[in-house]
């Protein structure tokens, strides 16, 4: 007996005598016998509980992880507090083992998280419209791109060098498979070169693409860019972090026609990289273009209120070939996640928390700066991460930081040819002022 | 009363939920340049307030560990506790996916051992975790048989054949890699129109995307010819793996002649739905389209796993980092307890359910193609149906015997489909009562079909405006 399977021999017995079959063999005759699997699976034997529970032990315990280590690494993917009330109910199995809201009135709990979900993102971002998630910030990015050329029926996107390299690939696919051109506008001191956006953009331009706080966390001077987009009738589209937002100017505020990003800093852990979420959010006049679930408030029959999934006719359950994008399955867990962090920490919160990534941060860069040693790569604002130049080899400092516990900046020179000895550190608001200053110490101590 | 409050609803200043260390730094003056100029309209509650508000959204869905959920194609499965706790010990669930190779081995090794299972499971030979979820999975797969086909200098193959039971993300996800789409019909057997599709093969056809079992359950049995016609043209075949429960243990993909698939792992492997995700949708291949997996792809050398960057045909990255690690973790552990030995027993048992099911239901409903069953089955109408009662009305009235209803018309070629998958995971105690469910409303169309016209009654909310919703979009709070 397996405990997922519950039926017993004498059921299965039961059931083969109703069909009037001998063997459960019978049921498998429509499969040719020249295609039939006659040798069984070289898995291993079944394992009980305390088995596969102390073999994934064996191999979680072969990583080293934040609750081991000091996390100066963010690059995409952040080490940020999680109240213990998120994991708690986002474990309540009536969310996590429901699906898909088909049937809304016995689907209201998700649906209705869903809506406060889209809410929260419209507060943050300050834009009219968010969808009910897509699978990460990459992905989100490229869809916004698709979107854009749907919508202005263009074949040529402009992105920031600045963006996210992860980003920019996950772009690259889509938009290469999809056949519309990228162009890659160049990095200048650390931000996005506007004078070579300004003299490529034109009347074939469907968007425009840059990222705020940038893949190397400065922020970026969004106006010309903004004007360049919207002289040339392209849609603005922002990659943004959503804790930064909690202070930063929004996308909206920089008239963002889209705004996209990563979203697992709101409450899901790193977990190696997924699951996070992609959100988008948007202006009105696009949301009939925007890929995705989207959960709108109605009322039932008796007038009482109610959440349903809305404007289906984009989605490829309805339009099939025609949708505005393939996406069936999101991260809804995720965005659940997200939305039980926002109600948790709240108005205040999100203030207070990109608060201190920003005076920690800057905390950490003018103690890592001080020795002269070690400078910081551009002279430009930044949030919570910062490009560190010295005369040290990346991988030295690396093995140096995680032998004190730290693990380390990543080494920017894979991504940025001409950031040789470079690295990017993040500092949020877990970090604590003693791991910064032994962080300090042991790069001060390096010969 | 139930229930119905919108947290921004509880919202009251001067309210906290969270509590943070105080600021151990000196602070660096903020130029107001940078600022947003008003606060992020979120809520102010207390922690109380937003666990009884979460915990009351809750208890407003149903859910596979409140009972049966046959959603057809979906595989409802039940989701092992075991999964949840593997997934959230903190050498999986707080690792940075930029940490140096050297501190991250066991998620690595993970990761390897998962995908030779997968090739083991499937007849594949080599797989990627990469795709978020099984859309991206097609649109991955779909990628890769147009850069297969380019590679060969082939550039005129831009149509994919998929057959009129297909699932929609099947055709939008040709649509996005830039395809063409041409569909096929279905034959009164259910199975793939063979002479529809010798029509539609052609020089410039790049593949076919077929689910087998399809989504009307029923086994392609002429799977060796459509193979043999697909590859003779040139194209090659793709493999949706949405139905793949029917099959494991029996039969793989890579030995029906099948070139590329996905898999999901929310499906076959029991990783739990979320409410709509987080998915994962591996793509394995057949060695010749090995080259062309998304980057990176997880090697070894001396005992030692690394992330292989070095791939020049492949079709790049969809998803940032290594795809939905934490779900690939509870699948892993669900084939750890299954072995080989559960996983047959497993589509054994969902086919076996699913045929038990179809029996006892098909004096009252119409069984539009009646032979032996693979883990799913489609319904059409009632027989006996003065009333005209569609099955969405039958749907509802589901809902107030406390089931969730299956899948309602889908595949798009059955009139008025409701598409039953039990899973294994149903003991025939429970199949029993959602038979009976099925024949109870079966009678209340004759003896009181207003119950069903009328249907829900006893639900959080009762029927509601999707038309109006659509109409005029509430989309936020504030709107």
């Amino acid at each position: 007996m397996f405990p997922y399977v519950p039926a017993t021999d004498s059921d299965k017995r039961y059931m083969l005598d109703k069909l009037g079959l001998d063997d459960i063999e019978d049921l498998f005759k429509d499969i040719p016998d020249n295609i039939r699997l006659k040798t069984g699976l070289k898995l291993d034997q079944p394992k009980a509980e305390l088995e596969v529970m102390s073999s994934l032990k064996e191999l979680a315990d072969q990583n080293l992880d934040a609750s081991k280590a000091a996390v100066f690494l963010g690059a995409g993917a952040y080490d940020h507090y999680i109240p213990s009330v998120v994991k708690h109910l986002v474990s309540r199995s009536e969310f996590y083992t429901a699906y898909t809201p088909y049937q809304p009135e016995i689907s209201q709990g998700t649906l209705q998280a869903i809506f406060e979900y889209q809410s929260m993102i419209c507060a943050l971002t300050g834009m009219d419209v968010s969808n009910a998630s897509l699978y990460d910030g990459a992905s989100a990015l490229a869809e916004a791109a698709l979107m854009a050329a749907d919508a202005t029926g263009r074949n040529k996107v402009l992105v920031s060098a600045t963006v996210n390299p992860e980003s920019l690939r996950v772009l690259k696919t889509y938009l290469n498979t999809k056949g519309i051109e990228l162009m890659i506008i160049p990095m200048h001191d650390g931000v996005t070169d506007t004078e070579v956006l300004k003299d490529k953009a034109g009347s074939d331009t469907a968007a425009i693409l840059i990222q705020s706080p940038n893949f190397l966390g400065y922020i970026e001077d969004l106006s010309e860019a903004e004007k360049a987009a919207h002289e040339h009738k392209a849609l603005f589209v922002i990659s943004v972090d959503p804790i930064s937002l909690g202070i930063l100017r929004t996308p909206a505020e920089w008239n963002a026609d889209i705004a996209v990003g990563e979203g697992q800093s709101l409450g899901s852990p790193m977990s190696f990289g997924g699951p996070g979420l992609g959100f988008m959010a948007c202006k009105s006049a696009l949301v009939r273009r925007m890929p995705g679930r989207i959960i709108g408030q109605t009322r039932d029959i008796n007038g009482k209120r109610g959440f349903v999934s809305t404007l289906q006719t984009r989605e490829q359950h309805i339009r099939r070939d025609k949708a505005t994008s393939n996406i069936c399955s999101n991260q809804a867990l995720n965005a659940l996640a997200a939305c039980i962090y926002l109600s948790t920490v709240g108005r205040e919160g999100i203030k207070e928390i990109a608060l201190q990534c920003w005076h920690k941060a800057h905390y950490a860069a003018s103690a890592m700066t001080r020795t002269g040693r070690f400078s910081l790569a551009f002279d430009q604002p930044f949030f919570m991460e910062f490009p560190i130049t010295s005369d040290l080899d990346p991988d030295v400092i690396q093995s140096s930081l995680l032998k004190n516990g730290i693990i380390g900046g990543l080494s920017l020179e894979k991504y940025y040819p001409e950031l040789k000895n470079t690295i990017l550190y993040c500092v949020t608001e877990k970090r604590t002022r003693l791991e910064i200053d032994t962080l300090c110490s042991v790069l001060e101590g390096l010969k | 009363m139930s229930y119905d409050r919108l947290i921004i609803e509880c919202s009251k200043k001067g309210r906290r939920a969270y509590s943070l260390p105080r600021l151990d730094v000196p602070e660096t003056a903020l130029p107001d340049s940078l600022l947003r100029a008003e606060d992020a309209a979120l809520p102010e509650v207390s922690e109380v307030d937003v666990v009884r508000h979460f915990t009351n959204l809750s208890q407003k869905n149903y859910a596979v560990d409140i009972g049966m959920y046959p959603l057809g194609s979906c595989t409802m499965k039940y989701n092992p506790k075991l999964n949840e706790d593997a997934a959230s010990l903190p050498g999986f669930s707080d690792i940075h996916p930029l940490q140096p190779e050297s501190t991250v081995q066991g998620a690595l090794k993970l990761m390897h051992e998962m995908e030779r299972m997968l090739c083991e499971i499937t007849g594949m030979s080599a797989f990627s975790l990469q795709p978020a979820a099984g859309a991206q999975g097609e649109a991955v797969g779909l990628m890769i048989i147009k850069a297969y086909h380019l590679h060969k200098g082939d550039e005129k193959r831009n149509r994919i054949i998929v057959p009129d039971t297909a699932h929609g993300t099947n055709p939008a996800s040709a649509s996005m890699v830039g395809f063409k789409v041409t569909q096929v019909k279905s034959n009164e057997d259910g199975e793939i129109d063979l002479d529809d599709l010798k029509a539609a093969l052609g020089e410039d056809v790049a593949g076919l995307m077929l689910t087998n079992p399809n989504t009307l359950g029923l086994f392609e049995r002429n799977i060796e010819l459509i193979a043999k016609l697909v590859h003779d043209c040139g194209g090659l075949l793709y493999y949706d793996g949405a139905n793949a429960n029917a099959i494991i243990g029996k039969a793989r993909p890579g030995d029906m002649g099948f070139d590329v698939m996905h898999l999901n792992l929310h499906k076959t492997f029991s990783t739990p739905h979320g409410g709509g995700g987080p998915g994962s949708g591996p793509v394995g291949v057949v060695e010749k389209l090995k080259d062309f997996l998304p980057v990176p792809v997880v090697s070894k050398s001396n005992d030692k796993y690394y992330l292989d960057w070095d791939r020049p045909l492949s079709i790049g990255k969809v998803k940032a980092h290594y795809g939905n690690f934490g779900v690939v973790v509870r699948a892993y552990a669900y084939i750890l307890s299954m072995g080989a030995e559960g996983l047959q027993k497993v589509s054994e048992t969902a086919v076996l359910n699913a045929n038990y099911m179809m029996h006892a239901l098909k004096d009252l409903y119409e069984l539009p193609y009646d032979r032996t069953c693979m883990h799913e089955f489609v319904l059409s109408r009632l027989k006996d149906n003065p009333e005209n009662i569609t099955t969405k009305q039958i749907a509802k009235r589901l809902l107030d015997y406390g089931l969730h209803p299956p899948t309602t018309y889908f595949p798009l070629i059955v009139r008025e489909a409701l598409m039953i998958e039990p899973t294994e995971s149903e003991s025939i105690e429970s199949l029993d009562r959602y038979i009976d469910a099925l024949i109870s409303i079966a009678h209340e169309t004759v003896e009181a079909p207003e119950l069903l016209k009328e249907a829900p009654h006893d639900t959080p909310v009762r029927l509601l405006d999707e038309v109006s919703a659509a109409r005029t979009p509430v989309l936020k709070w504030n709107d």
